[in-house]
């Protein structure tokens, strides 16, 4: 259970601010998510606050690959 | 002709980042303000065109974070309600931003406003934001410091700001009815969720409007930015401008949508328009009746550095800062003699009225005419082909007045080719310089200090008369010359001629 950050992140550290866990963590070329503390949010909100904040398309994807924000909006 | 050498200015800074002299605005563009908030701003970099000649500005970009999406953005790149679209600052974290406070300021002791303005939201970032203010109203009490933001977050953060040393808090609103804010705000984050269309809009509104008032009721000065879409909020916005005045704001400045395809913002990619100059200057006319304060806006970036329209951040990056010792004590003193003194030079300025156009004969029913001037630090210096922005001046019976400037792309590469009329790259320069043209639309007369033939008789044919015969001449002086000179040939009088000049 835990979600990612792809290579379309442009560190805008919008989600590390909001990450319930602290799971989001700076590193080149992007940030990234600590699989052992993500929860997906479960028990904390109802929706992932990474994917709610983050501003960027296809940033973020989950187990399956699939994006929380797909292109298009 | 203007801006006295200041003692201790390093020389990069002479002549500043401005190019018009005085900006060509009566000396009373803060006139309609009451007292105590005239003595606030009168000395402001930003608000006053007068003082942004003299004082400089600062941005720290300690704030990458956003909380809400706007259609004219693209967060690769800076805020942009506060700079231009497609531009990137570096980001600092709220220690190193205060060591590039003290450097500056002690480097440039005219810096007298520091503000957060990004690259994101700086209140969706509160605890970068805040640490920053904290230390640099600790260590730095002479600079003033302000704020700007979406406004989403801003009443919960309201008693925070005036903890400190803000007196000025700048509010993006773009819209007061959800429905036009749906056009423009496809989502806010709020509340844990992300919010969508109407119903996001209409809590960014409430919010905007709430923080507006719970800030003026604490007597903190609220400027509102508005970005100017067409076919989106322009009738609106002037409903926009009569609530924020209503509500307190001292200034409704409105600036120009910029939407590249290549910044790839959603309005960029959507390919929806821009405002031309005159929209907007038409808008910003019927809106405020105060524009005149912010005529002068350049859309700083988020780590700008210097004079309103200078840059010199390169002066002032990490590395360099390292090395440097600041002795912030020394510094202010030193601070506070240069300060005084241009506050000295600026009263005595305040006291010279201009010269009256009435005195020189000019029939008071002369219609106004627009000329536009190739300009650099208060006279006419540019060649045509070379000028990066053309200041726009508006003659009238009235006096000369600065009334906006407009950008241009450079389509001249060389330095004196084109003076020939030699031209290098006929296709790209074709475009460019036919671009160029266009925005000078409105102007009946441009004036540079040279100009090449090709562009001269574009000109002619625009109806737009070049006029090279100020060269170096102060901008004011050049415009009432050219203004009598054509008031001259009786074509200004209603019942003659109403046909353009050229
Ligand atoms: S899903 Fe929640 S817990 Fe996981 S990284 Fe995003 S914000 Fe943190
Ligand atoms: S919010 Fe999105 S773009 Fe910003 S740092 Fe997080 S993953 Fe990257
Ligand atoms: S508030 Fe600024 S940073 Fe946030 S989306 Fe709007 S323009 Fe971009």
């Amino acid at each position: 259970m835990a979600l990612q950050i792809t290579q379309s992140c442009v560190n805008c550290w919008a989600c590390v601010d909001v990450c319930p866990n602290d799971a989001i963590f700076q590193d080149t070329p992007h940030f990234l998510i600590d699989d052992g503390k993500c929860t997906e949010c479960l028990g904390d909100h109802g929706v992932p606050q990474c994917a709610a904040i983050c501003p960027i398309e296809m940033a973020i994807v989950d187990e399956l690959g699939e994006f929380l924000n797909p292109p298009g909006r | 002709m203007e801006l006295p050498v200041i003692s201790n200015t390093p020389s990069e800074s002479e002549g500043g980042g401005c190019s018009s002299s005085g900006c060509g605005t009566a000396p009373d563009a803060l006139g309609h303000l009451p007292d105590h908030i005239r003595a606030k701003v009168q000395d402001h970099p930003c608000y006053s065109e007068e003082a942004h000649h003299y004082f400089a500005r600062m941005h720290v970009a300690v704030a990458p974070a956003c909380n809400i999406q706007c259609n004219y953005c693209n967060r690769k790149y800076d805020c942009s309600n506060e700079s231009r679209p497609g531009v990137v600052s570096e980001l600092l974290t709220p220690d190193q931003a205060i060591k590039k406070v003290l450097a500056v300021a002690a480097e440039i002791p005219q810096m007298t406003v520091l503000g957060i303005a990004g690259p994101g939201d700086p209140l969706a970032n509160p605890g970068r934001t805040f640490e920053t203010f904290e230390q640099l109203s600790a260590r730095a009490p002479d600079i003033k410091l302000c704020v700007s933001t979406n406004g989403l977050s801003l009443p919960q953060y309201v008693d925070e700001i005036a903890k400190h040393n803000i007196d000025h808090v700048t509010i993006t609103i773009n819209c007061v009815d959800p429905e036009v804010g749906a056009k423009i705000y496809p989502w806010i984050y709020w509340e844990n969720k992300r919010i969508f269309g109407i119903e996001g809009a209409k809590i960014l509104i409430e919010q905007q409007q709430k923080g507006l008032q719970m800030l003026t009721d604490r007597g903190i000065l609220v400027k509102v930015n508005s970005v100017l879409i067409p076919g989106v909020n322009d009738e609106h916005l002037k409903e926009v401008s009569k609530i924020v005045k209503a509500k307190g704001a001292f200034l409704h400045n409105v600036m120009p949508l910029i939407a590249e395809p290549e910044h790839g913002t959603y309005y960029g990619i959507m390919e929806q328009p821009e405002p031309t100059p005159e929209m907007l200057q038409d808008l910003q006319d019927a809106c405020a009746g105060d524009m005149a304060m912010m005529r002068h806006c350049r859309q700083c970036r988020a780590d700008a550095v210097g004079l309103l329209g200078e840059d010199r951040g390169d002066e002032f990056t990490l590395d360099k800062i390292d090395v440097m010792d600041v002795d912030y004590e020394a510094a202010m003193v030193r601070r506070k003699e240069v300060h005084d003194s241009i506050i000295e030079q600026l009263e005595a300025k305040r006291g010279n009225a201009k010269p009256k156009v009435e005195d020189l004969g000019i029939p008071a029913e002369s219609r106004p005419v627009l000329m536009a001037v190739a300009g650099k630090n208060g006279v006419v210096a540019e060649h045509f082909g070379h000028a990066k922005e053309f200041l726009i001046y508006e003659a009238s019976p009235a006096g000369v007045r600065f009334i906006s400037h407009r950008k241009t792309e450079l389509y001249c590469g060389g330095m004196d080719s084109c003076g020939d009329g030699d031209v290098v790259d006929a296709g790209a320069t074709e475009s460019l310089l036919d671009r160029n043209i266009r925005i000078l639309e409105g102007c009946e007369v441009v004036l540079c200090s040279k100009i090449g033939y090709e562009p001269w008789a574009k000109l002619e044919a625009a109806g737009i008369a070049p006029n090279g015969e100020h060269a170096m001449e102060p901008i004011e002086d050049a415009v009432l010359a050219v203004y009598k000179e054509i008031a001259a040939t009786g074509k200004l009088l209603p019942a003659v001629d109403s046909k353009k000049v050229a």
